[in-house]
């Protein structure tokens, strides 16, 4: 323990190694295979065909049985190697299955069935990259029309929570009004009751409103984000008030001040805040599911829930799919991740 | 890899000071000067008319007026379903029961034991979001800590080791369900590397105690990276000084840590704290897709009972779950209000 | 500042996209959920018909079952349904059904087409006695399938060969036997649904539904099957995750016995087609007769229904549309192309498009099951209360399994949430 902490207090500028650095690696290189190692897992298995997926053990590379075409056969037939009662190992087709027996093909010779004991053969395999999953998934699922639609969502959503949440940030940190303190105090207060809980009254309001499936139904209610407000608050508070003042003094309006001075300064916070909406937005499943039923309007989370049938789970295609859900977010933030990790930083969430 | 630092007006990269060379670049900052011009154009004659000090309520209408409507007005709507009965959906059509609703959630001939309450199901819930908070909030908060320190520490492809441990908070809630459920299950990958390493197989999400374990690593897992970086932050508004002082002082690491790393970090260690308890006494999100809140109603919390009570039953007791999140609601107040205080104090100190 | 750009004129673009189509036709919308491929089936008729009716088009929203069971209920009470539905829930949907009595071209074959108990399911009551509100497009029986290649393996004989009435007892023990011999995974599973539960529990002798109109948990009858499962569990021969893996929802052991892990699998004639498709030939499987107690020899009868709702702003092109999806001729294509029993009373006979002998057979047994089905379960199918009394019987019992009730426990808080569950439905 002590040697754990040891490295806790470190500070900057040592320049030889030292046990509290290997130990640092240790743990950071053991946190990148607890973190990875299971979206990885995902990944893989998403490649398996049903078969393998339901194997015990089960393998980290996806394999698939060796096939062969064989005249009179219109599939073609799964290969095995066949230790035959002679000690031999041949490679046969099978034909069937009829319980513990197989009924195998020599393929130079599709004439003579030969019946072997299930036991004695196993099947002749090699790794394969299978896009079947995702062929098939994408044909059945609607993939492209869900795919839009949470594009077209998490886009305007967060173009809407960036400017609605920055003006009242801007508002909440620069002025000083009646009522302030009350809005603050009335948006922390929502923190404390989650979305789930409150879904009918939000259905009925949704339902006057005439937002009921309508994408702006999903767009505009989620957009005034108490954290979004908090987080731009929070920065903007350290821009010093003498920018505006001088820019007051040579006749700038508020919106230019806003616009012109405020915004560009809080860019930091501003793609930190884009970075969590797009993932709110695109993640978002409960909000969509009470407010879309028409199913061209779904959203791709609200889409994989209707995948997932009454009467069976067909896993090859929830993974695949569930690959191609977090592939864009995961695009999105390789993309962005210095803003969101220095960001959050900078941004002083204090 | 760009350091965080303080900020300094007028250094960063979006200053408008900056001088524009990228053609693509001054296209764009052409079309936002128009914008701005357009914007000032109409709004410049509504200032001269509220005045500076007006235009702070027309900033902060759009925001209110939704959140208004879509998250206050439902919150109001619903403390007034927890006072009225029946399964009628529109508030005009329900008769008003007073406290009825609250009585039955507290009906219990002994409040630790949820059988002998006659909501039993709340009572279990209430438990298991106990433990779990206890438990989720303790771990996750150590780990993150630790975390924090090991990623504010003089090492090379600080970024990259950032950007995993943020990586999984990325993840939708159904996903993380997905991805655990696929290790976890009968013939998982866990189970998989227990068989070939000579073990017996475990079940995991059908024995109570694991799932509750597991319930925790994963929420954990899938959280801990905010919080990490929130922390980071924190470690490093800490001067570099004060570190100084404490060795010309002669104190030890161990010393230094809690002498100096610690307190300073107090400020943002109550704010993590208090987001964390908020997240953890609404755990819902995760768990539902994960287990279900099984085995039996071994991982069923508060707002599962809610969600169920109001909304996924066949009989939709709208009455009664919105009372029970009137109770939620207050505990977390109450909870919240407590840590902030400790944190003034602490600070004070 | 580019990527900025770049994601300002994508969302530009993209907010071009809002603009709706303009519509000639009237257009309809069917919330449907898909076992299996029957939705296909569905599209092919409704083509078919949008074909011959040019001023009509349909839409089907297929969605999660659970979205049937939560959210469609709230979205019909608001106004903001669909026009038609296929629902199992019945009870949730009263009042707000539509009476296409008036609109249909002929009520009297609706009414000889199908079997009253199931029309009336649909009813509130006096009021609407002779409403039509929608009808049965499958008609669903519960029952036992085996894994008939073990028993085989194993040298047992299957115990419904030589016998009309095997006891749960028995087959219990004998696929306990089969197991063993065979070296498979499990013996014995029933998917976890309180629907599924309720045929042995009836014919052990259970009686849920008493002449004064109350309901009775706790017999004797109820007491034994409840026994049989836990005994299952504690003896480790059923799959635990289908009963205490689930949390609160309905689970199916499917997987299990079309991977051969399992020997005995109670669930039902909706999972012919299923099985057909995925064991092939890996295994002989068998549709086996519902095991036989004091009580009798019941399954529960069940199945899916189309209905209209009343909401809908086409009253008379909805009906068109279920007129022609009742008819005879959509009715008998869409049961021999999912293999599902018909719940039409007049198809006469019926060609099932399989090539399998096995579902062939399946198709048989449960046919014969449908004759031997009890007062008690349509009181329970189709008497207004099935998920007010499946659903705590589901949860509660999976409480005993996993040590949180005792048994005794368990039956009182049934009986305490179906009386809830009654008076709340009563009272609103």
């Amino acid at each position: 323990m002590t040697t754990v902490l040891r490295f806790l207090s470190n500070t900057r500028g040592r320049k030889r190694l030292h046990i509290t650095d290997a130990l640092t690696y240790l743990y950071l290189l053991l946190g990148t295979v607890i973190m990875f190692g299971p979206v990885l897992w995902l990944v893989m298995s998403s490649f398996k065909p049903q078969a393998e997926l339901v194997r015990f053990p089960p393998r980290f590379l996806p394999y698939r049985q060796e096939t062969v075409v064989v005249e009179g056969h219109d599939e073609p037939l799964q290969l095995f190697n066949v230790t035959l009662e002679d000690g031999s190992v041949r490679q046969l087709a099978q034909v069937r299955r009829i319980g513990i027996e197989a009924q195998m093909i020599d393929p130079a010779n599709p004439d003579e069935i030969i019946p072997v004991n299930i036991n004695a053969r196993t099947p002749v395999e090699s790794v394969y990259i299978g896009l079947e999953n995702y062929t098939e998934g994408i044909a059945r699922f609607n993939f492209w029309r869900y795919f839009f639609n949470s594009v077209v969502v998490t886009v305007a959503a967060t173009l809407v929570t960036l400017l609605i949440n920055s003006m009242a940030a801007f508002a909440l940190s620069k002025y000083e009004f009646r009522g302030r303190d009350a809005v603050l105090l009335i948006t922390i207060s929502t923190l404390m009751v989650p979305l789930s809980v409150i879904l009918i009254p939000v259905f009925l309001v949704i339902t006057e409103v005439g937002w009921n499936n309508n994408l702006l139904g999903i767009i505009i209610p989620a957009a005034a984000t108490p954290t979004g407000v908090f987080l731009l608050r929070q920065y903007m508070l350290t821009i010093p008030d003498e920018l505006l003042d001088s820019a007051r003094i040579d006749g700038a309006s508020e919106w230019r001040i806003y616009l012109q001075i405020i915004l560009p300064l809080a860019r930091p916070a501003l793609a930190v805040l884009a970075i969590f909406s797009v993932m709110w937005r695109w993640n978002d499943f409960l909000w969509p599911l009470i407010v879309l039923s028409r199913s061209e309007l779904f959203t791709l989370q609200v889409g994989l829930n209707s995948f997932q049938g009454e009467l069976q789970v067909q896993w090859n295609l929830i993974l695949a799919m569930t690959v191609l859900t977090l592939l864009p977010i995961t695009l999105v933030f390789a993309f962005l991740q210095r803003y969101i990790t220095s960001g959050i930083a900078t941004t002083g969430m204090k | 890899m760009a350091t965080p630092t303080t900020y300094v007006p007028g250094k960063r990269s979006g200053s408008p000071l900056k001088m524009i060379t990228d053609p693509f670049e001054k296209f764009f900052s052409a079309i936002y000067n128009g914008i701005i011009n357009v914007v000032d154009w109409i709004m410049h004659p509504l200032q001269d008319r509220v005045g500076v000090r007006g235009m702070a309520y027309i900033f902060v209408l759009p925001n209110l007026l939704i959140f208004g409507i879509f998250i206050l007005l439902p919150m109001l709507l619903n403390f007034y379903y927890a006072f009225t009965g029946s399964t009628e959906l529109f508030p005009q059509n329900r008769p008003f029961v007073g406290m009825e609703n609250l009585n039955t959630l507290f009906t219990c001939q002994n409040f630790l034991d949820p059988n002998s309450c006659r909501e039993d199901l709340f009572w279990r819930a209430v438990f298991n979001t106990l433990g779990y908070v206890a438990l989720q909030v303790g771990t996750m908060v150590v780990l993150a800590l630790i975390t924090a320190l090991a990623l504010n520490a003089q090492i090379v492809a600080r970024g990259f080791f950032r950007s995993v441990f943020f990586y999984p908070v990325l993840l939708s809630p159904v996903v993380v369900a997905v991805i655990w459920r696929w290790i976890l299950q009968q013939d998982g990958l866990l189970n998989g590397i227990i068989v070939s390493l000579g073990g017996e197989r475990v079940s995991f999400l059908t024995n109570a105690g694991w799932a509750q374990t597991w319930v925790i690593v994963i929420s954990v897992w899938a959280q801990m990276g905010f919080f990490t970086l929130i922390l980071l932050a924190g470690l490093q508004a800490i001067p570099g000084e004060f570190y100084e002082a404490a060795q010309i002082d002669g104190a030890s690491r161990w010393q230094s840590f809690w002498q100096v790393t610690l307190p300073l970090l107090m400020p943002t260690m109550v704010v993590v704290l208090v987001l964390a308890l908020i997240r953890a006494v609404q755990v819902f999100d995760q768990v539902f897709p994960f287990t279900g809140g099984g085995p039996g109603t071994a991982t069923q919390y508060l707002v599962q009972y809610i969600y169920q009570t109001g909304f996924s039953n066949q009989t939709k007791e709208y009455g009664l779950a919105a009372a029970a999140s009137l109770v939620m609601a207050m505990f977390l107040l109450v909870l919240t209000a407590i840590q902030l205080r400790m944190g003034r104090r602490n600070e004070a100190a | 500042m580019k990527r900025f750009a770049i994601l300002f004129v994508l969302a530009l673009v993209l907010m071009g996209a809002f603009a709706v189509q303009a519509q000639d036709a009237v257009e309809l919308r069917i919330t449907w959920y898909d076992d299996g491929s029957e939705g296909v089936v569905l599209r092919d008729l409704l083509d078919r018909f949008e074909a011959e009716n040019s001023d009509i088009r349909v839409v089907v929203d297929t969605v999660a079952y659970n979205t049937v069971l939560e959210q469609l209920p709230l979205q019909v009470e608001a106004g903001e349904g669909p026009d038609m539905a296929r629902v199992t829930n019945f009870d949730a949907f009263k009042g707000f059904y539509l009476d296409m009595r008036p609109l249909v071209a002929d009520a009297a074959y609706w009414e000889a087409s199908f079997a009253p108990a199931v029309l009336a399911a649909l009813r509130t009551g006096e009021e609407d006695a002779d409403a039509i509100y929608g009808f049965p497009n499958q008609f669903t029986v519960t029952g036992p399938y085996i894994n008939r290649t073990l028993f085989e393996q194993a040298g047992i004989e299957v115990p419904s060969d030589s016998s009309d009435a095997v006891t749960w007892a028995e087959w219990t023990e004998a696929a306990r036997a089969v197991a063993e011999a065979t070296e498979t995974q499990y013996a014995i599973a029933i998917d976890r649904s309180g629907h599924r539960f309720a045929g042995p529990a009836f014919s052990e002798g259970a009686t849920f539904f008493n002449e004064d109109g109350s309901i009775t948990i706790d017999t004797p009858g109820f007491r034994s099957f409840a026994e049989t499962l836990v005994g299952w569990h504690t003896d480790a021969i059923t799959p635990a995750e289908v009963w205490i893996g689930s949390g609160g929802s309905y689970a199916a052991a499917a997987d299990f016995f079309i991977n051969g892990q399992l020997v005995m699998y109670m669930s039902g004639s909706w999972q012919i087609g299923r099985f057909s498709n995925d064991i092939g030939d890996t295994f002989d499987w068998q549709a086996v007769p519902n095991p036989t107690g004091e009580g009798g020899s019941t399954g529960m009868p069940g199945g899916t229904m189309m209905v209209a709702f009343g909401d809908t702003e086409h009253p008379a092109e909805v009906a068109r549309v279920m007129d022609y999806l009742a008819s005879v001729d959509a009715l008998k294509e869409f049961s021999e192309r999912t293999l599902f029993i018909p719940a039409h009373l007049g198809l006469g006979e019926l060609d099932f498009q399989t090539d399998v002998a096995a579902a062939q057979n399946a198709l048989l047994t449960f046919a014969a099951e449908v004759p031997k089905l009890s007062e008690q379960a349509y009181e329970l199918q189709f008497g207004g209360q099935a998920f007010a009394i499946n659903n705590p019987i589901r949860d509660r019992l999976t409480q005993v399994l996993t040590g949180e009730l005792s048994l005794d426990d368990a039956i009182a808080r049934i009986q305490q949430d179906v009386d809830d569950a009654l008076a709340a439905a009563a009272a609103g």
